[in-house]
């Protein structure tokens, strides 16, 4: 375990980038990085066909410290990038990090246009309820009646559930775990890597800083252990009733689906074209007539 | 009209010559969003680029479309985008990102009336200094100005080179008139065009720095896939692409950006004159108000005034050399306008020579026609 710990620090890490890193002792983006790591390494996915790209706030900065092709993009815009650089390399694999402002506030026109769009590519949103960069704004996660910045009266607004959102906009496959059940999140990670289509990984995850130290919910090991208490597998939620389900959240893989994926379906449109600018050509010589085209 | 070996006649909109020049230069992926006037361009390339192997993506809105730009960028295909006003609006964010982060790529705008909506789908120069200060911070850029179908074309074709030389967006400014007028014109055989593809480093991978400075101030870039794993970003960043805030590093990054331009004008800032050999009168115009200016300095010319067009095709940098010269050559220069005014406010900012600048401006949506341009000319 602590060998394939060294292995994956000395291999996928980037010694030559001025650490240390942003995030705050007891952040659950490295977590959710050494999952992303761990599964990349297991899939003995080559590090130059992997392209880590990312939005802006904390989430954002974990390309800067990974040795794949990485990009820190603009604000929402991620996966805007990401669809670019897939459909100009359709043989890179092209993971997008966001959290969850970046994903369901600013960008989430693209969020949900990348689930219906489906291209095959994995998205990993970190969510933890707040906008910790700037200082514990609210955010489309934020809890109703939580305490953030500003929501200093309690919040009046409703939170989203992400991974149901992309489960409904369209997504190939979505899967929620946590940064508690961090085996459990590297195996779901490996899956939506393999998946062909647009896979979603939505990780609950803590910001004791901001978000936990307004609403009283302890430090980063009181707020980790509650997602151990909250969490409930998918199938055992099934049996559950709407009371035993109040607080709790379900994680494990919420939807897994076959259908065409538009990078391969771009195909098809390539090889129509093709033939149909042959047939044009070829009438053209046939009748000989100069015109202007 | 004779097909020769090389050059074909053709009768096209503006717009469809954007997008033969496009193709032309190498362009094999477009992402944009429909807005009139300038959706030909995307219609016509979603036809034209998967024949050639391309891509094409409708996006969700224009931040989408040149989020998508950059990144197909990034994996080594030179793209394009275009939009209108309120399109290019929404591009402003990524396009600094762009600048930043040395993404070649060509925006082009087919201006009509603004702000807002405005006034669909007149023609309009209304975005003229947008074009060059619409993003925040402060960034080089390159902005051209289209003014025929034929322009279309070959300044397409040049957008796309300097943007690959110089590692910068490119916008290419058209409007309405141009974008919509159909004429014949000649379109070069491909042996007859110049394409210029951006540097690739010729260095192992390890060794590889992918923002060092070099001669040309432009680093050697790698594309995403290639081997050479490197991080972009839209911080500043220091010479292997890591955020930096060291002052000497965050100084270094924004003289070089700037410096890879100013190093680039004679390449960069094109002018074309017409009858300004001993002309004592010059009409600076751009777009399709070159046309009628031409038109107009012609008339003058055959009424024995000495009148002169010079014509701009680089808008920004501002090709303060050549016009200054002008300015020392003429006693009067008439800068007719879409707008209120906003390329001779930069003229007027580098007249040294005491050249009486006239402001000619129409923005009731209709296209500055020759008789009002000959007036001016005439009362000078």
């Amino acid at each position: 375990m602590l060998e394939r710990a060294e292995i994956i620090r000395q291999e996928y890490l980037r010694h030559d980038k001025k650490f240390p890193h942003v995030w705050c002792p007891g952040c659950g983006n490295g977590i959710v990085m050494g999952a992303l790591l761990r599964a990349v390494h297991t899939l003995e996915l080559s590090k130059d066909e992997v392209v880590l790209a990312s939005g802006i706030g904390c989430s954002g900065r974990m390309p800067t410290y990974v040795d794949f092709n990485t990009i820190h993009t603009t604000h929402g815009r991620a996966l805007t990038f990401s669809t670019g650089i897939k459909l100009a390399k359709p043989e890179l694999t092209v993971i997008t990090v966001m959290g969850d402002g970046d994903s369901t506030a600013i960008g989430g026109n693209h969020f949900i246009h990348a689930a219906r769009r489906n291209l095959d590519l994995t998205a990993i949103i970190i969510n933890n309820s707040t906008y910790g960069m700037t200082g514990g704004q609210y955010s489309p996660t934020t809890p109703y009646g939580s305490i953030s910045t500003t929501s200093v009266y309690g919040h009046v607004e409703h939170a989203f559930c992400i991974a149901e959102l992309a489960v409904t906009a369209g997504a190939s496959f979505v899967a929620r775990g946590t940064v508690y059940h961090a085996t459990h999140l590297e195996e779901i990670i490996q899956q939506a890597i393999k998946k062909k289509g647009f896979s979603v990984v939505e990780v609950i995850s803590n910001c004791h800083v901001q978000h936990g130290r307004r609403n009283k919910l302890g430090g980063a090991v009181a707020m980790i252990n509650s997602f151990k208490e909250n969490a409930v597998r998918v199938n055992k939620a099934e049996k559950m009733s709407a009371e035993e389900l109040e607080g709790k959240f379900t994680i494990g893989v919420l939807a897994d689906v076959d259908k065409p994926i538009s990078t391969e379906q771009y195909k098809r449109v390539v090889a129509e074209a093709r033939k149909n600018a042959v047939k044009n050509a070829d009438e053209k010589e046939k009748t000989k007539v100069k015109r202007y085209e | 009209m004779v097909d020769s070996e090389n050059v074909k006649r053709v009768l096209l909109q503006g717009n469809e010559a954007i997008v033969a020049g496009a193709l032309a230069a190498g362009c094999r992926f477009f992402a944009g969003y429909p807005i009139t006037p300038a959706s030909e361009i995307s219609e016509l390339l979603s036809i034209k680029l998967p024949e050639l192997g391309g891509t094409f993506i409708q996006m969700e809105d224009e931040i989408a479309s040149i989020g998508a730009v950059i990144g197909a960028s990034l994996a080594g295909t030179k793209s394009l985008t275009a939009t209108s006003g309120p399109g290019f609006s929404l591009m402003q964010e990524n396009l600094g990102y762009a600048c930043v982060a040395e993404v070649p790529c060509v925006i082009v705008n087919v201006m009509r009336g603004g702000p807002s909506t405005g006034l669909p789908t007149s023609p309009s120069q209304g975005d003229v200094q947008m074009a060059r200060w619409g993003t925040h911070g402060d960034h080089p850029i390159i902005v051209l100005a289209v003014s025929s179908v034929a322009d279309c074309f070959s300044v397409t074709v040049k957008a796309f080179n300097l943007s690959e030389k110089y590692r910068v967006p490119v916008i290419i400014l058209s409007d309405e008139v141009v974008a919509h007028t159909r004429e014949a014109v000649a379109l070069p055989g491909n042996d007859q065009i110049r394409v210029i593809d951006r540097v690739a480093p010729d260095v192992p991978p390890e060794w590889y720095k992918p923002y060092a400075d070099n001669n040309r101030g432009v680093p050697d870039m790698a594309n995403f896939g290639d081997g050479y794993r490197h991080h972009v970003t839209g911080l500043i960043h220091d010479d292997m692409g890591y955020p930096t805030q060291n002052p000497q590093e965050v100084e270094k990054f924004y003289k070089r950006i700037h410096s890879k331009i100013s190093k680039g004008f004679q390449d960069i800032q094109v002018t074309k004159t017409f009858l300004m050999e001993d002309a004592e009168i010059c009409v600076i115009a751009y777009g399709s108000v070159a046309r009628s200016a031409l038109k107009a300095v012609r008339t003058a010319r055959e009424q024995g005034v000495k009148a002169g067009l010079v014509q701009l095709v680089t808008l920004f940098p501002f090709p303060r050399k050549s016009v200054d010269m002008y300015l020392r050559q003429c006693r009067v220069a008439i800068v007719p306008e879409m707008n209120m005014g906003q390329i001779s406010r930069e003229i007027t900012r580098i007249n040294q020579a005491n050249c009486r600048i006239v402001k000619h401006n129409r923005i009731d949506g209709h296209l500055i026609s020759p008789d009002e341009i000959l007036k001016r000319i005439v009362k000078a």
